[in-house]
């Protein structure tokens, strides 16, 4: 089995940890004489090996950089380097942002198989296959990639428990490859202040999404909410109309619920980004009037309903 | 001034649906067709930015995909896009994002935009994929999931937020002409008026097909195959039955029993 190659990643120095669900991914292919490699590439990235020096992890690659700057350019310049001195059958990344900037680029650049946003990854008679969601999460797709010597993919977050344990990788430096950057960082734009809501830290959760319709509807269920002793969370949708302030969105662009019990989504269809954020959850109750909604196949108790109807006389058992 | 925006037909599926017999793709009868909902931004920015450079300034839109896709781009045209482009070939019928990129990639080099827009993601397959590959194939500038952008047509950069995970935004400056992917949120998307929509049926679609971009003769490769496809085992809710008094006492029960009220 040749060798697989992760790609671990930092922001502004920190390190990104689902970046050990892409390392995690990589294991479940790892074959018994397999190597698995990751590449951390940082200003000093000799502070973010221990940090990817988890079992199963064979060597770090630890590549330095002039800065701690994403520049898309930059990592599929690594990529290629790493492609061409590696010959890797596998490279993995985690499926974020910076890995939409560079991944599909270095992908189609240099030839390689390509599979985003994968759920699992096997072999099946020495193929490698993966599988991913289609159609809004309604089918799965196994792909293969034939002809392909070279195949990257990039993992779904929250699917692969995070790769853990102590490793005793052997650690090669690296300077990054010399290569023109066509972007240039500037600076952050922090989230807006969250005004004490606290999403992350609360354990009961009244969601509202698209079902709610109008503004003028969004007070009835802040006050539902409080009455509950729940605090209120939404959609992207919601928070984009600036009917609730993005400190409320639960989902991949806004916050995950990470300390919640019981949660309650009212009006929200279930897509995969708003999932990302509350998924894990224990008690999911959905109410919706679409019986075909998503959220119902993650949700242990379903109302098939009107969230309106529902929140008026929830409120009289409060 | 020329901005090029590259938009899809998405294909919604029924609620209830049948699989083809090859089990590898869907039947066809199961789908409903509509702009992908991301292409809706990245057409409103391209509008908002043809409008403040003035006369000669035009927008551009561009699909892959049969006759049906046509849809996709006079929606784009009643919004105010100046003429649209569909690319379509039978052998195109299966084939992956990354084979598109390398369609849309000829359009770009035909038509030498100012700018390249595409939604950051499909909502029917969300690869979040032809786009950047796209710019990797051209060897243009790129970001994905642009969120804010400052860009004056004739510009060497342009400026522009990438939206990351938790709501923190990265400001950074681009070499332009570049290929973003445009998220949701940028702007509010405009309704096409009624007389857009007529005007829409005027403006000029070009059709082309493999051969007119120098890509016959099996040129456009896809980098994965489907092998097979599957709708997956559903977890199911326990369903609350019975009159919406019922339904609530039911849930107000689960809530103090799992508040400990």
């Amino acid at each position: 089995m040749a060798e697989i190659l992760v790609i671990a990643e930092q922001r502004d120095g920190a390190f990104r940890s689902a970046s050990l669900e892409a390392i995690a991914a990589a294991k479940s292919v790892k074959g018994g004489d397999g190597k698995l490699a990751v590449a951390i590439v940082a200003a000093d990235p000799d502070a973010l090996v221990g940090d990817v020096s988890v079992e199963g992890v064979d060597e770090v690659i630890a590549i330095k950089a002039g800065s701690n700057d994403f520049q898309p350019d930059l990592m599929e310049a690594v990529v290629a380097a790493l492609a061409e001195a590696r010959q890797p059958a596998l490279i993995v990344a985690a499926h974020g942002v910076d890995a939409w900037s560079y991944a599909p680029v270095a992908a189609a650049k240099l030839g390689f198989g390509f599979a985003s946003d994968v759920q699992a990854l096997r072999y099946e008679d020495g193929e490698l296959v993966a599988t991913r969601a289609g159609y809004a999460e309604k089918v799965r797709v196994d792909l293969d990639f034939p002809g392909k010597e070279v195949v990257l993919v990039t993992i779904r977050t929250n699917v692969f428990d995070p790769a853990g344990g102590a490793g005793a990788p052997t650690v090669t430096a690296m300077d990054a490859p010399a290569c023109d950057v066509s972007t240039a960082h500037v600076g952050w734009k922090q989230p807006e202040d969250a005004g004490g809501i606290d999403i992350p830290g609360s354990d009961f959760i009244v969601s509202i999404g698209r079902g709610v319709g109008d503004e003028s509807k969004v007070e009835q269920f802040l006050e539902l909410a409080d009455q509950l002793g729940a605090t209120l969370g939404c959609s992207r949708p919601i928070a984009d109309n600036g009917w609730l302030p993005k400190a409320r969105q639960v989902g991949q662009s806004g916050q995950l619920a990470a300390n919640c019990r019981l949660y309650i989504a009212m009006g929200v269809s279930g897509s995969v980004q708003h999932q990302w954020g509350m998924k894990h959850v224990e008690t999911i109750v959905a109410v919706n009037t679409d019986p075909e909604a998503s959220i119902f196949s993650i949700a242990r108790y379903g109302v098939v309903g009107d969230m309106f109807e529902i929140a008026e006389e929830l409120e009289n058992h409060f | 001034m020329k901005i090029l925006v590259a938009v899809k037909q998405v294909s919604i599926l029924d609620d209830e649906f049948e699989m083809r017999d090859d089990g590898r793709g869907v039947d066809a009868d199961f789908f409903e067709k509509d702009l992908n909902e991301f292409d809706h931004f990245a057409v409103e920015e391209a509008l908002l930015i043809k409008e403040a450079a003035g006369e000669g300034a035009e927008v551009v839109v561009v699909t892959v995909g049969d006759d049906e896709a046509d849809d996709a781009l006079r929606t784009a045209l009643a919004k105010g896009a100046e003429r649209g482009i569909r690319v379509w070939d039978d052998s195109l019928a299966e084939v992956d994002s990354i084979a598109i990129a390398k369609v849309l990639a000829k359009v770009v080099e035909r038509e030498a935009p100012d700018m390249v827009f595409t939604g950051a993601q499909s909502a029917d397959f969300g690869h979040a994929t032809t786009g950047m590959a796209l710019a990797g194939l051209l060897g243009w500038p790129h970001a994905a999931v642009v969120s804010k952008l400052d860009f004056v047509p004739g510009a060497a950069t342009a400026t522009l937020h990438r939206e990351l995970e938790g709501g923190l935004e990265e400001i950074m400056t681009i070499q332009c002409p570049a290929v973003l992917s445009i998220q949701l949120g940028i702007n509010q998307p405009r309704y096409a008026s009624l007389r857009g929509i007529r005007q829409a049926k005027q403006k000029p679609v070009e059709e082309l097909d493999l051969d007119a971009l120098g890509l016959g003769g099996g040129a456009v490769t896809s980098a994965s195959r489907v092998r097979r496809m599957y709708a997956p085992e559903k977890g199911q809710a326990e369903i609350i039955e019975g009159t919406v008094a019922e339904q609530a006492a039911r849930l107000a029960e689960i809530i103090k029993e799992l508040r400990g009220i």
